[in-house]
């Protein structure tokens, strides 16, 4: 039975219909898993297993009248940011502590209208502020995946850490992140998984926390591209209640899969190769192109001359959004309130935004506050808007020669949780995740390969806007050559 | 009062106006909760209202027709882009933390009201601009001595801010401003100018330089004036003290400034160090508001009749500008009078709704808006005294009746018998007693003392108890005595 909870989203749905086994009998078997690992690795903030029980019997109960739905009885874990009804979320931080929300998220909702089960929330970066996951209010959490013949506990990435650790440990069949800077596919990457940031706008940002509006999006982990694109079928829809949601008729992301690459020019920018890269990461992107080559893609040098710019552009955009998205968190309303009697609201508002937030959101609060403020906006703000539109119109350019991009996903892999990174060294690793949240481009992470300790090395495929079955199409047939096989990664 | 005269000095005074109006919308800004006044504190509030995690903002488009329509009111440019931007603060009311405001690209730019100088002369004060943004909650610190309440119900309630030129010279220009400005929302429907429920406030920035001199004073800036009557004693009270102060060699602070109502003083609410940094940035969760031709064409199609544009009209039906005036000062009274205009005599209709209604209705402190006597039921009234069944001094005490019972003129009339006596016969029949009676007087008349017709008229109609016609008793009293 241990077998089950290794499976991909298309094999177990193949297995539930043939009634090999049922919905409840694969949760259980999660459970069972959380059960053992969840204590070392601290990927799941909440494990709600009544509910998840409960909905898989439902599920069963459905696939038994023959009404299964897309993702009837998949069991999901669900990044601590999206707001579920009636189930705590707190988005790691302290200052949301106890919250609990009235009302679903409408990605989420997507998913349980489709089948899905809900397993739990998954720990995060404290409000999506992080690469590490060790800006959570609830523990850092620990990547799954260890290097070959050493027992450093290594990081899972994030900020959707968690997420990342549930799916890599087989915790759950996969799982929700957001991505607003590479929170997805920098994660993916580290833990040796598919994952996925769609087009800005494909997915509905209502009910999900807001960190940086005009970046934030959804995304998910999962053990297959077919898998990346089943999931984005449900998530995906246009929703009046979010305002820069996309107006797109649904589609079906698996419709070009099998479709090859033959005939696709792919892009290739000098600008990823940075200096300081680790080597194994420049040797397994070069194998992936010769792959993609070998499989029929034209590949074509361009040139994205802003990369450079991607993380000072997106740490002024981003925490400038964020200082005045978190303002919210007052003490007035909901969540911690730290307040004594004679107080004023000024001491209110400081003690508990003191004490409700972390360092990292701290420091970023204080960096947006800071690039907005009068004085300084023309030279940060306004600047770093202007060279956002260089990116947008650098890919405008790349892809009226591409059909796509092929990039690393980070300049680096999993490193220690103990390793010492200074701020800016920790804000380069979104260097290459960066640009396709600025320019609101669609992107997954793939995994291609392992460096010289065994850790995973995630290759990205970048598409234009509202492209992502074209994406979906080039990561499913390098997938299928690279055969990259995550059993033979070392695991804790 | 363009200007203030002190012992040694002279000084222009120079005001610029900041009008908050609410835009009378079914639901808020940018939820669907109501916008109802006096609701039950925080009963309508949704979770966007109060600004829990996640919730995000959409935009009613409702609110955004009806500014167009005011920019289109005052002769503005209605922009086809606009940016909604935050206005970051913290305040207990305001729980996103910030205010949806717009603040570069404003949907309303330019436009002219025209108001009175003190002189009475028409003058044009040029628009700055109209944005469009989202009320705050309101704290409640008088209900408790340890704690604050914060009702978040006018949270998200539909604003839009107009900002005038400074190009106001005196209080009473500043009041009729507001005057002016009320009464256009309300002949176009998009706010109810209800000052005190809050439907419109209003901030005067006021400075003063020595006659002659270009550039301006620094000025300060009095906030939420809530009646055009403590617009007046707050913007005096200012400019007496601004007075004194430069006399005195003193420099003026840039100040946020309240009007305080009891003392009739205005006192410093805050100083320009202690102003707010708003760190105003495109909202990212709204995209620009860009209007398309089309819905520019609808608001622009859906103005009604303006208040000048109505003045013209009835000058042209013969009203006298004063009478003119009076009747499109206010909405309602404009509307009363359109159900009279066409359909009685005009002088008629103007001098028993202005004159006579409206008098009456003063003396009971009530508006046109609350009338008991319907524009039907006066016209009703006006019908009997073109018609000569009553006398036009009767027809005062059928008013007063009317007022007094809601009962329709001819009723009255009826019931009370003050039919005007029309037939000869009885008329003659009467002076004939009355010259019976006061032969003396006849004889002095007769002997050249014509002072007396008056007293003889007197006398006819006290003995009709007044309801012989005065035209024909005039008439034939002329006759008889000369006979």
């Amino acid at each position: 039975m241990s077998d089950l909870t290794k499976l991909t989203i298309a094999e177990l749905k193949e297995g539930l219909l043939a009634k090999k086994f049922t919905s409840v009998e694969l949760t259980k078997a999660y459970l069972e898993n959380i059960k053992k690992a969840n204590p070392e690795l601290n990927a799941y903030v909440l494990v709600t297993e009544d509910k998840a029980l409960e909905m898989a019997a439902l599920a069963d109960k459905n696939i038994a009248a023959g009404k299964a739905r897309p993702l009837e009885g998949i069991p999901f874990a669900v990044k601590d940011l999206y707001c579920t009804k009636d189930i705590k979320t707190e988005c790691c931080s302290h200052i949301l502590d106890g919250f609990t929300p009235t009302y679903e998220s409408t990605v989420t909702q997507n998913l349980w209208n489709d089948g899905a089960i809900l397993l739990g929330k998954a720990n995060m970066d404290e409000f999506a502020m992080g690469s590490t996951n060790k800006n959570s209010y609830r523990g850092n959490v620990v990547n799954p995946v260890k290097r070959a013949g050493e027992d450093t506990k290594l990081v899972p990435g994030g900020s959707s850490g968690g997420s990342a650790a549930a799916v890599a440990a087989d915790l759950c069949a996969a799982s929700l992140g957001s991505d607003t800077g590479g929170s997805v596919r920098q994660p993916a990457s580290f833990t040796g998984l598919v994952g996925m940031k769609p087009t800005y706008g494909r997915c509905s940002r209502w009910g999900m926390i807001a960190y940086a509006s005009s970046l934030d999006q959804a995304g998910h982990f999962s053990r297959s591209v077919e898998d990346s694109a089943l999931i984005l079928n449900s998530i995906s829809s246009y929703d009046e209640k979010d305002s820069t949601s996309a107006q797109k008729e649904k589609e079906d992301f698996t419709a070009k899969l099998n479709n090859g690459l033959k005939g696709m020019k792919i892009g290739i920018a000098s600008e990823y190769k940075m200096e300081g890269m680790n080597p194994d990461i420049e040797k397994i992107f070069d194998e992936t192109v010769k792959k993609a080559e070998s499989l029929g893609a034209e590949i074509v040098d361009i040139s994205l001359p802003h990369t450079h710019y991607g993380a000072p552009t997106y740490y002024i955009i981003s925490t400038a959004e964020a200082s005045s998205n978190l303002a919210r968190y007052d003490g007035v309303k909901y969540g911690l309130r730290e307040c004594a009697q004679g107080d004023s609201l000024d001491d209110m508002y400081s003690k508990t935004r003191s004490a409700g937030f972390g360092p990292e959101v701290k420091r970023r609060i204080m960096l947006g506050t800071y690039v907005l403020s009068s004085g300084y906006y023309d030279a940060y703000y306004i600047k770093a808007q202007k060279v956002r539109r260089l990116f947008a119109d650098d890919f405008n350019k790349a892809f009226s020669q591409v059909d796509a991009i092929l990039t690393p996903t980070t300049p680096n892999t999993a490193f220690g949780i103990d390793e010492k990174l200074t701020t800016i060294e920790m804000y380069y690793n979104d260097v290459f995740t960066v640009p396709a949240n600025l320019a609101g481009l669609p992107g997954i992470s793939i995994p291609a390969g392992v460096d010289s300790k065994n850790t995973p090395i995630g290759m990205q495929i970048l598409t234009p806007r509202f492209a992502e079955t074209e994406m979906f199409r080039v990561a499913y047939a390098l997938e299928q050559e690279i055969k990259f096989d995550r059993t033979k990664l070392n695991y804790r | 009062m363009a200007t203030i005269k002190t012992a040694q000095n002279e000084y222009e005074i120079v005001i610029g106006l900041e009008i908050h109006a609410q835009i009378n919308t079914k639901s808020k800004l940018f939820s669907h909760s109501n916008t109802v006044f006096g609701a039950e504190p925080n009963s309508q509030v949704s979770l966007v209202d109060s600004a829990m995690p996640g919730m995000l903002p959409i935009l009613n488009r409702e609110a955004i027709k009806k500014a167009a329509i005011t920019g289109y009111a005052i002769n503005a440019t209605v922009n086809p882009y606009s940016i909604f931007d935050r206005k970051n603060y913290f305040y207990a009311d305001l729980p996103q933390g910030y205010q949806i405001s717009q603040f570069s690209d404003p949907i309303v730019t330019g436009g002219k009201v025209t108001i009175k100088d003190d002189e009475g002369n028409d003058k044009v004060i040029n628009i700055t601009r109209i944005h469009v943004e989202q009320d705050a909650g309101k704290s409640i610190h008088d209900q408790s001595p340890t704690h604050s309440f914060v009702d978040l119900n006018r949270s998200g309630v539909p604003l839009m801010e107009l900002v005038t030129e400074p190009e106001i010279r005196s209080a009473g220009e500043a009041a009729d401003f507001v005057k002016k400005y009320r009464n256009i929302l309300r002949y176009i429907n998009t706010c109810g100018g209800d000052m005190e429920k809050g439907q419109l406030r209003c901030d005067a920035n006021v400075s003063l330089r020595p006659v002659g001199r270009e550039e301006f004073g620094t000025r300060c800036e009095i906030k939420n004036l809530n009646s055009t009557k403590n617009i007046q004693l707050a913007i005096d009270y200012e400019v007496e003290r601004q007075a004194k102060a430069l006399d005195a060699g003193e420099e003026i602070r840039q100040q946020t400034r309240l009007f305080d109502v009891t003392t009739g003083e205005t006192r410093v609410m805050r100083d320009k160090e202690d102003a707010h940094d708003y760190r105003y940035f495109p909202d990212p969760d709204l995209l620009p508001l860009e209007l398309s031709e089309a819905f520019l064409q609808e608001a622009k199609d859906s103005l009604p009749e303006l208040p000048q544009q109505k003045k013209a009209r009835y000058l042209d039906e013969g009203l006298t500008e004063y009478d003119a005036e009076v009747i499109i000062a206010d909405k309602d009274a404009a509307t009363y009078f359109e159900r009279l205009l066409g359909n009685c005599d005009t002088k008629l209709a103007v001098t028993w709704m202005t004159g006579e209604l409206f008098g009456r209705l003063k003396k009971e402190d009530k508006t046109i808006a609350d009338s008991p006597i319907s524009a039907e039921k006066l016209l009703g009234l006006i019908k009997q005294i073109e018609t000569n069944v009553i006398s036009g001094k009767i027809a005062k005490d059928v008013l007063d009746k009317m007022l007094e019972t809601g009962k329709e003129a001819e009723e009255i009339i009826e019931s009370e018998g003050l039919k005007q006596i029309t037939d000869d016969g009885a008329i003659i029949k009467i002076i004939d007693e009355v010259m019976v009676a006061n032969d003396d007087k006849v004889q002095e008349y007769r002997s050249g003392k014509d002072k007396l017709f008056g007293f003889f008229v007197g006398q006819v109609m006290k003995a009709t108890g007044g309801k012989a016609n005065p035209g024909a008793v005039n008439k034939l009293l002329k006759e008889k005595l000369s006979a």
